[in-house]
């Protein structure tokens, strides 16, 4: 088998928006991806159609080589969904909201009683199982909610950025779950709009924006894209700079690039000997800066070289042209 | 594994699951449960003492014994409300793309969802028996009757649920679920026999208050209950023939609105 999920061609549009405009992906089985966009891009939306939840205006989409228009069924055999907003019932025990997942697949009750316990457990869960889930934290509510997803222990999981809103200890967890699970072979589909995470989580990234998708590698491929590693220094003196740009220019035989502050200063590097180069001429010309170090290209440089804007802007769903 | 189920068995157990769940809710959250019990509660206690003297249904029935019915029926039409708002909520909470997402029967969260507002009624109904028995109710028919007049109330209730299990998927908020639910059903239930005999509206407005389903379950249940004295019945066919007529009402609005639900449901917020 090849690609566990195939999608073509997909367009929605809400109104004026074009939610998605020709998105194209797969995911290989047995692999992550990641799709990546900010906030509008149409994440969910692609999710929503994968999951057999919308259907789209136009364009394909298979799972497992089932097309999910004509058999949605078999779609949601195969498929677990964790959803943007932890869907889970409040009212109900994290115990309470598994076996009801279960029973929902098909499962009898002792098994769908059994495979709740092991769930609980497996997400550190086990102590809280029989509190109502209103009482949950945000990363605990999101645990359960990937739970669910798993209950039928599916081939192919998706997961609509399982992160956002999570403090920084929780999403860390969060991570090693994941992790976890796809080490066991699942396919997982995961959006995200922290590059860190589709970095750290995907085998291969699909940039989505405005509803297609821009630019698809893995985090390498991507980052090469704008340029290696450079040296990025900040100055303690901003009087030193017209020297430190020359002498930069010098070691690294390249242009200089202006930083955020009239402090900083970055150049194209070759490794941890340019690194030291740099750092053995500012020492001669007695040149002191506040931080020096190497610097590799984020996904947010990745995001602004593709897109001309940041990844964190707002608002970036295409609209469409008025009639005139 | 569960392969060789029919879709039927599919579809009770599904159901079942989801009831279940509404059900531990009502556990749950006691407080809501006050809120359906005390409103019929009020509205037999304010309208046996505020209007009870004022009003004459003829027949030299007792207006208490009146009432009683007019309030069953008001308050399980109402009662229906939970339903809207029982799925606008799960809608804007994400649960019902959760149900959406797994291979279940795709009516079972509505027939789940409206069997357990059952529930509601049931205890509603309950609680406004005792307090019509207080306030000096009685049923004066037999037993068997009494039974089907509490079959009808709840038959019609149902039958509303399907329609607010509609207005929810489509609105799916709580807010305006309810307060549309008080635009429609207020005048519903007042231009009727519910609280007052139907001879004292002014010609046009007793024509519909005649042909109104309400009046005619008021009617129904009046009978049944043995709560009509020797009041003279319109000589509409609809009140001529309460029960029938509103059990035609009933299957008209289950038919309706069960297909309309499911569709809403299969495309909710597509
Ligand atoms: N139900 C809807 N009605 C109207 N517009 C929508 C709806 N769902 C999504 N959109 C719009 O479609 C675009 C893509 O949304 P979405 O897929 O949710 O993006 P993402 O998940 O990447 O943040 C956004 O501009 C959003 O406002
Ligand atoms: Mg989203």
């Amino acid at each position: 088998m090849g690609d566990i999920i195939r999608v073509r061609g997909l367009e929605k549009r809400y109104g004026e928006v074009r939610a998605l405009d020709g998105l194209d992906l797969t995911v290989p089985e047995g692999t992550v991806l990641g799709l990546l966009g900010p906030n509008g891009a149409g994440k969910t939306t692609a999710v929503r159609v994968i999951t057999t939840l919308l259907r789209p205006d136009a364009g394909t989409a298979e799972v497992a080589g089932i097309d999910v228009l004509a058999d949605p069924m078999e779609v949601r055999r195969r498929i677990g969904l964790s959803g943007q907003y932890a869907a889970v019932d409040e009212h109900l025990t994290g115990r309470e909201n598994l076996e009801m997942v279960g029973r929902l697949y098909g499962f009898p009750r002792a098994r769908a009683r059994a495979r709740a316990g092991e769930l609980l457990e497996r997400f550190d869960l086990a102590d809280a199982g029989d509190r109502p889930s209103k009482t949950y934290s945000g990363g605990m509510r999101r645990r359960l909610d990937l739970a669910g997803a798993l209950v039928a222990a599916p081939p192919v999981l998706v997961l609509d950025e399982p992160t956002t809103g999570l403090d920084p200890r929780s999403r860390i967890q969060m991570w090693e779950v994941i992790r976890e699970l796809v080490s066991g072979g699942t396919s997982l589909l995961l959006t995200t709009q922290y590059l860190e995470e589709a970095d750290r989580l995907a085998d291969e990234i699909v940039v989505i924006d405005a509803g297609r998708a821009i630019a698809r590698g893995t985090a390498d491929q991507l980052k090469r894209q704008t340029g290696g590693e450079r040296v990025q220094l900040v100055l303690a003196d901003v009087a030193d700079r017209d020297r430190t740009r020359v002498l930069l220019g010098e070691v690294c035989r390249s242009d200089v690039r202006d930083g955020e502050t009239e402090r900083e200063l970055a150049a194209p590097a070759e490794g941890a000997a340019t690194l030291m180069e740099v750092l053995r001429r500012l020492e001669e010309e007695g040149i002191a800066v506040l931080d020096i170090g190497l610097r590799r290209p984020t996904l947010d440089d990745v995001f602004l070289t593709l897109t001309g804007h940041g990844a964190e802007a707002p608002g970036t769903a295409r609209t469409e042209e008025p009639a005139r | 594994m569960t392969t060789t189920v029919t879709p039927l068995a599919r579809t009770v157990t599904d159901s079942w699951v989801v009831a279940k769940r509404n059900l531990i809710k009502i556990k749950r959250v006691p407080e809501v449960l006050i809120f359906v019990l005390v409103s019929p509660l009020m509205f037999v206690l304010l309208f046996a003492y505020v209007f009870g003297g004022a009003i004459d249904p003829g027949g030299g029935v007792n207006y208490r014994e009146f009432l009683v019915a007019g309030i069953f029926v008001q308050t399980v039409v109402f009662g229906a409300t939970f339903t809207g708002a029982g799925l606008a909520e799960d809608m804007q909470k994400g649960i019902i793309d959760r149900f959406r997402s797994l291979p279940m029967a795709r009516s079972a969260v509505l027939i789940g969802r409206t069997f357990s507002d059952i529930a509601y009624n049931v205890l509603s109904i309950v609680v406004m028996a005792l307090t019509g028995l207080l306030v000096g109710w009685r049923i004066r028919g037999s037993a068997l009757d009494a039974v089907a007049g509490f079959a009808l109330l709840l038959l019609f209730s149902y039958a509303f649920s399907w329609v607010m299990a509609w207005v929810g998927l489509l609105v799916p908020s709580v807010e305006v679920i309810n307060n549309a639910s008080f635009i429609v059903i207020m005048p519903l239930t007042f231009i009727s026999n519910a609280f007052v005999p139907i001879d004292s509206f002014p010609t046009g407005l007793r024509v519909v208050a005649e042909w109104n389903p309400v009046s005619t379950a008021t009617q129904a249940v009046r009978e049944l209950f043995g709560n009509t004295g020797g009041a003279p019945v319109p000589d509409a066919w609809s009140m001529q023939n309460p029960a029938a007529y509103t059990l035609l009402w009933v299957v008209l609005i289950l038919a309706i609105f069960i297909p309309l639900s499911i569709r809403q449901y299969r495309r909710a917020a597509g």
